[in-house]
């Protein structure tokens, strides 16, 4: 079947199986494999994409129900060579091992401190307890979104 | 020792550089296994056995083939020479014939042009299996009228340890027996790899792993080609923990892109992944521990049974590593240990960070626990009392030879602030066991409870293997000046290898720019990125091919610039006589400077009959204390702080030690309260993270870590391994607070909510299981005559 879904500000259509999910087309027909495949139950996070504006698990939504619809993936979130400060943040606490949920962590970051963007730390445990990381037992994570809302902060201040 | 040349290059050794793969990384860009792609590629599938134990009667594959979209359909038949593989003994079949030995081995691959297709057409193939009698039991595979797994037997590997006077009388004595459960690595990125056929007849394969070497050396045999034909090539790889140690997808990608011409991607959904790879060893530990009134060990009894499922793996190693860290990390003078590794019909067990040594440290603080009770010493002092340091003798009669700051490491990790006591009165629900979903109660019986615990493990191969890395690096002249490369078949699984060797680099030769290569077989072995050993051995192979492109560029500047007396050095790309700038490192660099070598550790001896031998390289010792709230009416755990002292050596980049040792605990707070693979009869029934569950933001508390940097002699920079020691620890430390909270023995991890309220009684101490009649200490299958991973197999296999 033939879906056309809005990706990361560009229209883009494929063929897909009906049984697809919105993971598959994003990482086998529109070659964006930035989007993981931990689990592919909803269970750990690593496929977060924004649906319409809605964080959720790729895995778990049907490539057709994308259809006509607008979908943000890591992949869109700084053009290019630019780092969004969160992916800064990530790079530079050493929140970052084999790197496999980290994706989806810093989609699943991106959408709590767009609706909270001075989180308490209980807050922030809440708030990414959907996402699993089995490298880093999380300290360098939580250290990686108190840096990056400190920062985000900052520059709507300068702004 | 190197703090000063640290100091000196801003991004070498001793500095915390942000990880060179990480901006790809944070931006989605990292090609993992299953990101590959290749025009016109095919993707593979496995049929799996339903069944623990089968006779297979016939398979039956036409209506597959027929399927649409299907190009091929492979079975044992088809393997194209040798049908066995194996870590260490090739006794496992690339495809099953004849016999399936446990739920989840592979019996056919199918390739086709969608996934769903390869799927659909498996579910076509027909086989007819006649079903066996089934060991699914460690205990009962020690009976010998328990039905066989292999020919041979069931005994895998039994160990004996005696040391001292094993019949040593002491004046206290206590007594335990422990039960660790079933715990997969869990790796987030699944099995998953490309394999491209080859122009020249060979292969390209493309894959996650640990070691490309020995993939290739149980690849190629299998396939029929020589080595040079099979070329891996790392791909990346979402994370290890000793998943990826054996073969996986590997010989099936590659026999399926042979048969079609094709590239064939294979990647594992998270169900198939833990039916694909090996878990960490189930185990069952009886243990006796002797000491004098005043607190100092006497002696230490073990006997050790650990699961190995149906297939040999790393095994071998497991149980040796078990036994030989049995005591724990203490002055213990008589000791009589014995372990047994069984097959069973379970899957496959081999390696899991921690490699053993997490099933003892369990059960030997679980032991220093009690004797402290027994004795009313206080835990810490008991321990204090009876650290080993450089110098003692351990049971296999091996003296520690390194750095042993045991000591200090208990010391400084008892020094950590404790958490203050919470307030009396209500506690809001997030603070509460179970947090705010799990707690319906408001905490009136939530209890508060320290518990302490100390391990070791080794780092680098043991018993005599012989442990090696070779890299190549290269120093040229780039657009920005000079630029070292470095070609190492370190595999970076995620812990942060490449970093590593990239500033080791940066050290020894005082440039900036260090370019990785990837990882792949053009250059040598680099052993596994397991053992806690890469940035030991390969790190040591970094340095010695810099060190020696260094000699050669100081020879080209004592010719150029005739400077025959003065004593050369180089920084921040400048070569210095006597500390006086010279020129730049690019004005001797007309040709560039390659240099490849090999680095090895000192050699290491197998246990004799008796367990005694020079096993070991190095040690690793850690120290963990857990601080709990537990809910005794609920049954819930809410760990509440863990504080870490590790001996690491000398931390070539801090804040990814820091990360290793918070991982780990990560893993040993999941086996601690709720990983296991449960089992019935051989099945698994909770193959998935719905089912399976691991540790979340809300289960990790923070992690304090105290470094403990004592350089390690003979190790490059003095450099200790540092992955597994928390991992080993953390469980000891969390289940002692559990106990101290509510002053109830527990013998089983993982701690459920049915053990804390009573619905799961602690079993006591069951009968000792007697020694198998094995022909010690070789492993079973050697004495069998099962080919030897790396021998060039018998042509009638």
């Amino acid at each position: 079947m033939l879906v056309r879904t809005s990706v990361n500000g560009e229209w883009r259509e494929a063929d897909v199986w009906p049984g697809s999910s919105l993971l598959y087309l994003l990482r086998e027909h529109l070659g964006l494999p930035g989007s993981k495949n931990a689990c592919e139950q909803g269970e750990c996070g690593s496929c977060s994409v924004w649906l319409d504006g809605d964080l959720v698990c790729a895995c778990l939504v049907l490539a057709a129900q994308a259809h006509g619809r607008e979908v943000r993936t890591i992949e869109g979130l700084a053009a290019g060579e630019a780092m969004h400060p969160i992916q800064e943040a990530f790079v530079q606490t050493g929140a970052v091992q084999c790197g496999f949920c980290t994706p989806g962590f810093v989609v699943a970051v991106a959408d709590l401190l767009d609706l909270e963007p001075e989180p308490t730390d209980a807050h922030v445990r809440e708030a990414l307890s959907g996402n699993l990381c089995r490298c880093t037992g999380y300290e360098k994570i939580l250290e990686a979104v108190r840096l990056a809302a400190d920062r985000m902060r900052l520059r709507e201040d300068e702004l | 020792m190197s703090r000063r040349v640290a100091e000196r290059t801003r991004t070498g050794v001793g500095s915390s550089v942000p990880r060179i793969d990480g901006v790809p990384k944070v931006k989605g860009q990292f090609a993992y296994g299953s990101d590959l792609w290749a025009d016109d590629m095919l993707w593979g599938h496995t049929l799996r056995s339903p069944h623990p134990h089968a006779r297979i009667r016939g398979i039956s594959i036409g209506e597959a083939v027929a399927s649409p979209g299907v190009h091929a359909v492979l079975v044992a038949d088809d393997v194209p020479a040798f049908r066995f593989y194996g870590l260490e003994f090739a006794d496992q079949p690339v495809l099953a014939w004849e016999v399936v030995r446990y739920v989840g081995e592979p019996v056919a691959v199918v390739a086709a042009e969608h996934p769903e297709l390869a799927r659909r057409a498996a579910s076509k193939i027909v086989v007819d299996y006649e079903p066996l009698p089934a060991v699914t039991d460690m205990e009962r595979a020690l009976d010998v009228d328990a039905p066989r797994v292999h020919p041979y037997g069931n005994v895998l590997m039994h160990v004996t340890i005696e040391h001292g006077d094993p019949e040593a009388e002491a004046e206290v004595w206590v007594e335990g027996y422990y039960e660790t459960g079933m715990q997969d690595q869990a790796p987030l990125g699944p099995e998953a790899g490309l394999a491209v056929p080859a122009e020249d007849g060979g292969i390209d394969l493309y894959v996650a792993t640990q070691w490309l070497h020995v993939d290739r050396r149980q690849i190629a045999p299998c396939l029929g080609l020589p080595e040079d034909k099979v070329r891996l090539i790392l791909a990346g790889t979402g994370g290890a923990f000793g998943a990826r140690e054996d073969v996986s997808m590997q010989i099936h990608a590659c026999m399926l892109a042979m048969h079609t011409g094709r590239p064939v991607k294979m990647s594992y959904g998270r169900v198939e992944s833990f039916l694909g790879h090996v878990h960490r060893h189930p185990s069952r530990i009886w243990m006796r521990t002797g000491a004098t009134r005043e607190g100092a060990l006497v002696s230490v009894r073990a006997r050790i049974l650990v699961d190995g499922g149906a297939y040999t793996s790393s095994s071998a190693a497991v149980i040796s590593n078990a036994s030989t860290f049995a005591p724990g990390p203490y002055d213990v003078p008589n000791a009589l240990i014995e372990g047994t590794c069984l097959f069973t019909n379970n899957p496959p067990c081999g390696a899991m960070r921690g490699f053993g040594a997490v099933q003892v440290c369990f059960a030997h603080e679980g032991q220093m626990d009690k004797l402290a009770v027994a004795l009313a010493l206080d835990p810490v002092e008991l321990r204090l009392r009876n650290a080993a340091a450089t110098g003692t003798v351990l049971p296999t009669g091996q003296a520690i030879g390194g750095a042993a700051p045991v000591r200090e490491v208990i010391e400084r990790c008892a020094a950590i602030p404790v958490p203050p006591d919470p307030a009396p009165g209500i506690r809001p629900a997030v603070e509460l066991p179970g947090g705010v979903a799990g707690n319906v109660g408001r905490g009136e019986r939530v209890r508060r409870g320290v518990g302490f615990a100390v391990g070791y493990k080794n780092h680098g191969y043991s018993g005599g293997f012989d442990d090696y890395a070779e890299a190549r690096v290269t120093l040229s002249t780039g657009p920005d000046g000079p630029v070292a490369e470095v070609h190492s078949a370190a595999a970076e699984v995620g812990q942060g290898v490449h970093t590593i060797l990239a500033q080791i680099a940066r050290t020894v030769l005082g440039v900036e720019r260090v370019i990785m290569r990837t990882s792949d077989t053009q250059v040598g072995s680099a052993g596994s990125s397991s053992a806690s050993r890469q940035t030991l051995v390969s790190g040591g192979a970094v340095k010695a091919a810099s060190e020696a492109v260094l000699e050669e560029l100081f020879e080209r500047v004592r010719r150029d610039a005739r400077l025959s007396g003065a004593e050369l050095g180089v920084d921040a790309g400048v070569v210095t006589a006597d500390g006086e700038a010279v020129a730049a490192i690019e004005e001797f660099l007309a040709q560039p400077i390659e240099c490849t070598r090999i680095w090895r550790h000192r050699e290491t001896s197998p246990m004799d009959e008796r367990g005694q031998g020079d096993v070991h390289v190095g040690f690793l010792f850690g120290a963990q204390r857990a601080v709990v709230d537990v809910d005794e009416e609920l049954g819930l755990v809410r760990v509440v702080q863990l504080a870490t002292a590790q001996d690491v050596g000398f931390a070539i980049n801090p804040q990814n030690v820091v990360g290793q040792i918070e991982g780990g605990s990560a893993q040993g707070l999941g086996l601690a309260l709720m990983e296991e693979i449960r089992l019935r009869d051989g099945q698994i029934t909770n193959a998935s993270f719905t089912d399976y569950l691991l540790p979340t933001t809300l289960d990790m508390p923070p992690v304090e870590v105290e470094l403990v940097e004592e350089p390690e002699p003979g190790s490059p920079f003095g450099v200790k391994g540092v992955g597994e020691p928390s991992n080993v620890v953390a469980p000891a430390a969390i289940v002692s607070a559990i106990r101290a909270a509510l002053g109830r023995d527990l013998q089983r991890i993982p701690v459920t909510p049915d053990d804390l309220v009573g619905l799961r009684p602690p079993p006591g101490v069951p009968p000792w299981p007697p020694s198998p009649d094995v022909p010690g200490p070789a492993p079973t299958p050697e004495t069998a005559g099962i080919h030897r991973t790396g021998e060039v197999p018998a042509p009638d296999r």
